[in-house]
């Protein structure tokens, strides 16, 4: 028994069979989490007291007869997602102080599913940003390299897990903010079918494309998290009422009659040497296990980029109007109400959040409407049609999560290069699919010295998380490769 | 008093005659439903400051809207009342602006496919007149909360600060859209009791204006008589009576006619309606505050409004206050007056049409009780005749008694009075009381004989010439027959005894 | 020019965001040159093309009419996250007349 390093699945076990009591997790992670966190900069804060207290609940429910899905299991949770009595910041000034009144519906349910919530982590501002490095706050940084980026935006939300300061948490992955951390972080990162798990609680960034998702250690962990996250739920207008199927129960461990699509605008060319040949063993690895690898094409994907980065910003300027100073959060006072507006938009949003509200503000404004906007809206279209006829020809697509693995803090300092990192997990984000990055071995970069991870995206069609998953788990107990590279020592003992 | 209000006042009828106004009203009209539009917090006027409250209707980070099914189906009504078409594809939109009072800094709103498309309002004036002012469109969207000013008198002008109270905020609210098809503040004024009319009727508001759930905006402008082109419009601004509507819209129309007499051009802006000076003034805002950047919202879903929902809804439509006023002139022959007192008193009018039918067809008849003694009856003893004892058949009885002369107006009365009180059927009160009518020619002489005898100075003065006593000695033989006999035969028995 | 086609100004003040000159500097560049990689979509045929708001297409999700007061907040609780509260209500500078 090792709360730290144990599943999620071998502790909720343990504390079902009362082998250990939530407690005594909670007793272990408390200062655990807080060494780590010391040197990873992963959580904003830490909630020990929550955490006791719902450890408290949740050996009582256990002594009253209960079993709980996740019980005893320590959870982290980005802090763009409200949980009643925590700040809750999106990693922005703007939020500083904030306390939510209200808790999260995917949040609830791995409470309600006896989960222990051990603190919020860090994040680029509003989930804004693929690096990590735009939270308003402290620097989270790679637990495999502390000079370099975790990813983003979940970015605590993959080092908590990576450097065993949780054993499982909730991302939001609007563009690939759960994938591409859990690429450079070597954990599993999920996001699920659009609509399958509630936004209801999680602070809007782009509405159309947020989606909560869980990052683990194993895709076993992933599906168990997931279970219990997903589902309809009344207060979100857009979560789908459609059965969940269970995943945990469908891994598998082979992959004969599993079609493997190789996308060709995906093609490998542009990466650096010794990460296309990481990626290209990633493919004969599927194949080896049993897949048919197949080419497929998907003509709009190059347009994803431009078409995500009109969408996300003019949703985003919209949701992002109530942060005004008058009902929470930061006020810079003013002469009036607008200069009061003004002002405190002006501080407390951070440069690549203004940046994101000007270009959706000018892309719904009057005249450009119909050339940004609305052409971004019909390509969105044809993006997801590419992939439903891709997906005519293969049950599962395979491309690299991230072009390189994690990169040396500032190295991206121009906006337009820091968006091209997302080109592979962009264009399923805006068909809504199901995708998860899943670690795929490492390479040693240029400018460094230690190994660091890289992640493996598979895609799949609408609503097959169960399928996707089974793949996910038969090439990860094949490869092993998670468990392969070694930790920093603050994460290991 | 400003120079224009009074030069308001100069403005002559024959300049009046020179010009045409043409209006069109953009109203909204808070629903009457249990929760809010996009939460579950109660739809319900006044309360402690910032009570009805919740994470949705606050926007804090992170809630999301749900809408209510009622208030979609209010729409459908509404839009069903005035022969609108229900498209079968509708959606929610975000209007972007920023204000104090708007938790989202965006208004959930319908911008290009609203739940209801086109219609009519027929409508009538106090005068009997009647028009009609087609519709543009009708659409859902939510109220803001309410911000009040901390100055000396409550105003925004000269305030340091401003209070917000977000008890409103997230009321489902319908914005009725109307076409420029009014001419006058009167018409304006007919157009929008109508609509308060029908809406009250079909239940979906309350409309009560003091309240502020139906607030008005109108768009003016004047034209020489005949001319084909719309001059430039003005858009008036809080409105809040129908007295201000009228005011404001008078008080605009004069204004346009002095700047176009006097060689200017009215400009397109925005006017406030400032009630204590009577007078519209400029509220012309930044140009950009204008762009208000609508997109679908996405955290909504469209909605499909089927046939078979139409249907339904269409199956459960009261008749409007309009056609309920036009068969009442026009098939019954009520005065507009009486016929505009039922209406608006949709169960009184409910209770006539009942008393009509049992009647078979004696609206005059029923009328004049309903509004005259009923009316008293009710007013009287602080209640109202649907909730009394007299039901609209024992009224149909005692119609047909009266106007069969089975009892006279007097004894009616009487019926009417106990019907009142007890309840039950005006044949039986008649019965019960003795109160049918004596026209018994003997009878009759018998008593008249009985007053002349004992009356002789009353007698000596009539042979004298005041023939003024008639009355007096008629008084005398219905008070003898406890007012059974008919007073016509009465006089007539009285002057031919007495020679006259 | 890629760097003027944006008014930011104009775009700033309807976000309701003041920007110093520096700022205005070094966006009016970047977003330039956002817009220019965003023109590649003119290209796309995008003719007879419905456009996608949702993607996973579903209808009238809507809630019945009800109370749900185990939602509602207490006026403490509303309050607590004001950055000014007066009494009951919610305390702003003073607001110029605009639209509503
Ligand atoms: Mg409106
Ligand atoms: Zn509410």
């Amino acid at each position: 028994m090792d709360p730290i390093h144990d599943s999620a699945r071998a502790i909720a076990r343990d504390v079902n069979a009362r082998a250990v009591s939530a407690a005594e997790i909670a007793e272990t992670l408390i200062p655990r989490a807080a060494r780590v966190d010391a040197e990873l900069g992963a959580y904003r804060e830490l909630t020990p007291e929550l955490m006791r207290a719902q450890a408290r609940r949740v050996d009582q429910r256990i002594a009253d007869g209960d079993r709980l899905a996740l019980a005893g299991v320590p959870v982290a949770i980005k802090d763009n997602m409200c949980l009643i009595g925590t700040h809750t910041t999106a990693g922005s000034k703007i939020l500083e102080g904030f306390t939510a009144p209200y808790t999260a519906t995917a949040v609830q349910r791995l409470l309600d599913a006896g989960a222990l919530p051990i603190g919020k982590t860090n994040l680029d501002e509003f989930a804004m940003g693929s690096s990590g490095e735009n939270s308003a706050f402290e620097k989270t940084k790679n637990p495999y390299d502390l000079e370099r980026v975790p990813g983003g935006s979940s970015a605590g939300s993959a080092a908590s897990v990576a450097g065993y300061a949780a054993t499982v948490s909730l991302g939001s992955d609007t563009g690939g903010s759960i994938r591409e951390p859990a690429a450079f972080c070597n954990v599993v990162g999920f996001k699920p079918t659009y609509g399958r798990v509630s936004r209801y609680g999680l602070i809007a960034f782009a509405s159309s494309l947020d989606q909560i998702g869980p990052f683990a250690r194993s895709v076993e962990d992933a599906a168990l998290t997931y279970d219990t996250i997903a589902g309809k739920d009344p207060l979100d207008a857009t979560s789908i009422d459609r059965a969940v199927e269970a995943t945990a129960d469908g891994l598998r461990d082979d992959l004969r009659g599993v079609r493997v699509g190789l996308v060709k605008e995906f093609a490998l060319d542009a990466l650096d040497a010794a990460t296309r040949a990481c990626y290209e063993s990633a493919y004969a690895d599927l194949e080896r296990l049993g897949a048919e690898l197949v080419d497929v094409t998907l003509p709009t994907a190059e347009y994803g980029l431009a078409t995500y980065y009109l969408i996300a910003p003019a949703e985003c300027s919209s949701n992002l109007a109530r942060f005004d100073g008058v009902r929470y959060g930061l006020r810079v006072d003013g002469a009036d109400v607008g200069e009061m507006y003004e002002r405190t938009r002006a501080a407390g949003f951070g440069p690549e959040v203004k940046r994101r509200i000007l270009i959706g503000t000018y892309a719904l404004s009057s005249g450009y409407y119909d050339a940004y906007y609305l052409k971004a809206q019909k390509a969105r279209t044809r993006i997801g049609e590419d992939f439903a006829r891709a997906f005519e020809r293969c049950d599962v697509i395979a491309s690299p999560a991230a072009s390189s693995p994690a990169f040396r803090f500032n190295a991206k300092s121009d906006p337009v290069t820091m968006y091209l990192m997302d080109y592979y997990t962009i264009p399923g984000s805006l068909a809504g699919l199901p995708s998860l990055s899943i670690p795929c071995g490492s390479v040693v970069p240029e400018d460094g010295t230690r190994a660091m991870p890289l992640g493996l995206q598979l895609t799949s069609p609408l609503f097959t998380e169960r399928a996707l998953l089974g793949v996910a788990h038969a090439y990860e107990r094949a490869t092993l490769h998670a468990e392969k590279l070694a930790l920093p020592e603050i994460c290991t003992t | 008093m400003s120079t224009i209000a009074s030069s308001d006042a100069a403005l002559t009828s024959e300049l009046l005659d020179k010009y045409e106004a043409v209006i069109g009203i953009e109203c909204h009209v808070e629903l009457k439903t249990v929760s809010k539009m996009f939460c579950g917090c109660p739809n319900a006027f006044g309360g402690e400051p910032n009570t009805k409250v919740c994470p949705v209707c606050l926007a804090l980070p992170g809630s999301l809207p749900v809408p209510n099914a009622r208030a979609i189906e209010h729409m459908i009504r509404s839009g069903l009342a005035f022969g609108a078409t229900i498209p079968a594809h509708s959606k929610f939109d975000r209007k972007n602006y920023f204000y104090p009072d708007m938790p989202k800094n965006y208004q959930i709103s319908q911008y290009d496919m609203p739940l209801t498309v086109g219609g009519v309002v027929g409508y009538w004036l106090e005068d009997g007149s009647r028009g009609e002012c087609r519709l543009t469109r009708i659409h859902l969207e939510e109220d803001t909360g309410k911000s009040t000013h901390a100055s000396a008198d409550g105003r925004l002008a000269g305030a340091t600060s401003s209070l917000i109270d977000f008890n409103r905020a997230g009321v489902p609210l319908m914005e009725c859209v109307g076409e420029p098809d009014l001419r006058s503040a009167d018409e304006a004024v007919g157009f929008l009791e109508t609509l308060a009319r029908t809406f009250r009727e079909l239940g979906v508001s309350d409309v009560k204006m003091e309240e502020g759930s139906l607030r008005c905006d109108a768009n003016v402008s004047v034209r020489l008589r005949g001319a084909a082109e719309y001059g430039t419009k003005a858009e008036i601004k809080n409105m809040n009576s129908f007295r201000s509507v009228r005011r404001a819209i008078e008080s605009e129309i004069a204004r346009q006619i002095h700047v176009v007499e006097s060689g200017g051009r009215v400009i397109q802006e925005t006017r406030g309606w400032d009630e204590t000076a009577g007078v519209t003034h400029s509220q012309r805002s930044k140009e950009e505050a204008h762009d208000y950047r609508y997109f679908p919202d996405p955290d909504l879903v469209p909605i499909d409004v089927t046939s078979d929902v139409v249907e339904r809804v269409r199956a459960t439509l009261p008749e409007t206050p309009f056609a309920r006023y036009v068969r009442y002139v026009d098939d019954y022959g009520l005065d507009s007056k009486r016929a505009t007192q039922l209406v608006d008193d949709h169960v009184l009018a409910a209770w006539f049409d009942r008393a009509v039918a049992a009647s078979g067809g004696k609206a005059q008849a029923v009328v004049a009780f309903v509004l005259g003694d009923l009316a008293r009856l009710a007013n009287e003893s602080g209640t109202h005749l649907g909730d009394g004892k007299v039901t609209p058949e024992a009224l149909a009885e005692l119609v047909a008694l009266t106007s069969s002369n089975a009892i006279n107006s007097k004894a009616a009365k009487q019926v009417l009075e106990a019907l009142w009180v007890d309840g039950g059927s005006a044949k039986a009160i008649v019965e019960r009381e003795g109160l049918a009518q004596v026209s018994d020619r003997g009878a009759i002489a018998a008593i008249v004989d009985e007053i002349l005898a004992t009356n002789p100075s009353v007698v000596a003065d009539y042979k004298a010439g005041k023939l003024n006593v008639m009355g007096f000695l008629t008084g005398q033989v219905m008070k003898a027959s406890r007012g059974r006999a008919n007073p016509t035969l009465a006089q007539e028995l009285l002057k031919g005894k007495l020679g006259g | 020019m890629p760097t003027d086609r944006i008014d930011i100004r104009h775009v700033a003040r309807l976000a309701r965001l003041a920007l110093t000159d520096a700022e205005i500097a070094t966006f009016a560049p970047q977003l330039g040159s956002l817009m220019t990689h965003v023109d590649a979509l003119a290209e796309l045929d995008t003719e007879r093309v419905p456009a996608t708001a949702q993607v996973v297409p579903s209808r009238n999700v809507q809630r019945d009419d009800v109370l749900r007061p185990e939602t509602i907040l207490s006026r403490e609780a509303a309050l607590a996250n004001a950055p000014q509260a007066q009494g009951a209500y919610f305390r702003v500078p003073r607001i110029i007349a605009e639209e509503g």
